[in-house]
């Protein structure tokens, strides 16, 4: 085990696969940083870290510096992986989702069942996301809900460095398309990741805390906020299960209705807004398959139903925090 | 070149307070006091200025992500941007935009742009709007010589030509985009070559100089008036900062930035032409330092004392009713 930042997480597992397959291929804007300048390649080594280093390891052809052309990078991506190779392709804030939406949705997503399963295209896209920095209303969103909605896309919320490195590997290594979801207010997160070979299957959650009255469902950065809700929680003799999805799709069902039908109460948190998102998915798997568990309403914690605001007043308004989720838990036990 | 001393007093205005502005905000931003990213505009004010010195209340703009500059040059309440940059609930988009998203339709600017290459096909929009209005106005996308790759920018670029909107396409070629040198980016030749290749007609000039700028854009706006369809312009000009306040750039030269600020200050190249063909007095240009001083000065003052916004506010703008 080591200690590392997420981000380090993520450095380290790319590293790893090109070493482990020549296939495995990087490009993204500004990955390589100081491409056409004196200070030359590797200047800058990309904007958050995660690429630094893999251009003068793996050379030009395999790290590839893009122009600002998020429909190209992304539709390179699925020739690439049409074509036999594992691209890896960054899209350095999710927002930019809005410039290459087509060659995701109605590419990418589609090709392995337009084509009646006779083709796959392994490609990865990661996506820096996530409000807490006042980027404003174009640089902080959540996409994961329209991205989870797509059929053909694996969607992939990393919130620990062990978890960055172990999902990363998976998604990598699989047959489909995957988008990869790294919050930016987590990247200096640090935890002891495992060393050598780590994967972790999709599809499968993993239980951030453990408690008997109350059962919260979050992903990536929200994981961080509900356990924290539930450590303050615990101080007060209330017990809280924070189920991190690890993934929103494929999503597993089975760890939140087992969760549900032993406590009997639910907070979905969601960093999105809350219509026709992640919470209001996991609101409706756990009424329309574990009703009779029930003991109150299920409660959702989400921003509300506005782009991100700048202002550190307003974005701190905006998301949801431990104290937020804390008083969802506390609504749930008062409900007669 | 015909140009009014008054004109020209305005012009040095409009580009000192720019400047000012900037250099300002990027030791304020040290203080840790302002949220957010935010990317400066010094070293390319002769471009925004002798742009929107021939545009009147009418003709619209839209701006990038690198936009105070352009603000400033179409009239945007300086106080007002300040309280925006410092997140206040006075500020001109009351604190929900910030430095990315200042905006102010009345003045014809339509907005800074988080998404690089988000600009220009609304430019289109808003020069097919002034063709219906007949009155001879025009529409200008400002954009980086790194939104040049963007596919949006092709698109709006085409279909300005087919629909023979009144638009300007004025690039500012500041050689880099983000950490990336123009050299890598743009495959062509440059960036005007691209426009023309699209059917318009383009030019090419130094960002740096003012006079040289105003003088390029009275033919620019003189042939999109008279209806001859779109233009472009591709500006040579400079970044003295970083890409983003707290970039190391270590992508750059040795003594790269002391030699922009020797050679290339758009600020120094005014005065030193003024002074050689007596356009305006030493002693006007630095009346007006000390007038753009104070008022850079009082809008920091006031944004650091303003009330910032309440939780509630982040409710509304959303829609102008929602049932
Ligand atoms: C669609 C999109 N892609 C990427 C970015 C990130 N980004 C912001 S500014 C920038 C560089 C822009 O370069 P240029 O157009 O030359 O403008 P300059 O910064 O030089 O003013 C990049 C890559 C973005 N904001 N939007
Ligand atoms: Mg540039």
């Amino acid at each position: 085990m080591a200690e590392l930042m997420l981000r380090e997480a993520i450095l380290q597992t790319l590293f790893a696969e090109m070493e482990r397959d020549e296939n495995v291929v990087v490009l993204g804007e500004d990955i390589v940083g100081g491409m056409g300048t004196e200070g030359g390649p590797e200047a800058i080594g990309g904007i958050w870290g995660t690429s630094t280093g893999l251009y003068d390891k793996f050379g030009g052809d395999r790290v590839i510096d893009t122009p600002i052309s998020e429909s190209a990078i992304i539709g390179a991506a699925g020739g690439l992986g049409l074509t036999g190779k594992r691209p890896v392709a960054e899209i350095m804030f999710a927002d930019f989702l809005g410039v290459c939406m087509d060659q995701i949705w109605n590419q990418m997503a589609k090709f392995r069942y337009m084509f009646g399963g006779k083709t796959e295209c392994p490609a990865v896209v990661r996506m820096i996301y996530g409000a807490g920095l006042n980027a404003a209303a174009q640089h902080s969103q959540a996409p994961h809900g329209i991205l989870t909605s797509m059929p053909g896309l694996k969607v992939v919320m990393p919130s620990t460095p062990a978890d960055a490195k172990g999902l990363l590997t998976t998604a990598i290594r699989d047959q489909d398309p995957v988008i990869f979801l790294e919050h930016k207010a987590l990247y200096a997160e640090k935890g002891e990741v495992p060393e050598g070979e780590y994967t972790i299957p999709f599809g499968h959650a993993r239980l951030a805390h453990a408690g008997e009255d109350v059962t919260i469902v979050a992903a990536g950065l929200m994981v961080k906020f509900a356990t924290k809700a539930a450590q303050g929680l615990a101080e007060q003799g209330i017990g809280c299960d924070v189920i991190d999805l690890r993934t929103t799709s494929p999503l597993d069902e089975e760890a939140i209705l087992d969760s549900v039908e032993n406590t009997g109460r639910l907070v979905v948190v969601d960093e999105s807004p809350p219509r026709c998102g992640l919470a209001t998915d996991i609101v409706s798997l756990v009424t329309n398959k574990a009703y009779a568990s029930l003991k109150a309403p299920p409660e959702m914690v989400t921003s509300p139903h506005t782009p991100v605001p700048f202002a550190r007043e307003l974005e701190k308004a905006y998301l949801p925090s431990p104290g937020k989720i804390a008083d969802a838990v506390q609504r749930t036990l008062a409900w007669k | 070149m015909q140009i009014s001393e008054d004109a020209l007093k305005q012009a040095y205005r409009q580009m000192k307070t720019i400047r000012m502005f900037e250099e300002r905000l990027h030791d304020e931003i040290m203080t840790g006091e302002i949220a957010g990213f935010t990317h400066l505009y010094a070293g390319q004010e002769a471009v925004a200025v002798g742009v929107c010195e021939h545009l009147d209340y009418n003709d619209t703009i839209a701006s990038t992500h690198r936009g105070h500059g352009h603000c400033i040059a179409k009239g945007c309440d300086v106080r007002g941007m300040m309280l925006e940059i410092y997140g206040r609930a006075d500020g001109i988009c009351k604190g929900k935009g910030g430095s990315m998203h200042i905006a102010d339709i009345e003045k014809g600017m339509l907005g800074a742009n988080g998404i690089v290459g988000g600009g220009p096909p609304i430019v289109v929009g808003a020069a097919l709007a002034a063709k219906l209005y007949g009155d001879g106005r025009l529409a200008v996308a400002f954009s980086g010589d790194g939104a040049c790759n963007q596919g949006t920018t092709f698109e709006a670029m085409n279909l300005a030509v087919v629909t023979n909107a009144p638009a300007i396409f004025a690039f500012e070629n500041n050689h880099y985009s983000e950490h990336t040198g123009v050299a890598y980016a743009v495959g062509s030749k440059d960036i005007a070559s691209r426009a023309e290749s699209f059917g318009m007609k383009a030019w090419r000039v130094d960002g740096c100089d003012f006079f040289k700028v105003y003088e390029t854009m009275g033919e620019v706006v003189d042939h999109v008036r008279a209806g001859k369809g779109p233009a472009a312009v591709e500006f040579d000009t400079e970044r003295f900062f970083g890409h983003f306040e707290g970039d190391p750039q270590n992508y750059r030269g040795e003594g790269e930035i002391a030699r922009l600020r020797e050679e290339r200050d758009s600020i120094k190249i005014f005065r030193e032409h003024a002074a050689k063909n007596k356009l305006v007095s030493k002693k006007d240009l630095d009346a007006i330092d000390k007038e753009v001083s104070d008022l850079i000065d009082k809008s920091v003052e006031e944004s650091r004392a303003a009330a910032p916004p309440t939780a509630e506010d982040v409710l509304t703008d959303v829609y102008i009713d929602y049932i």
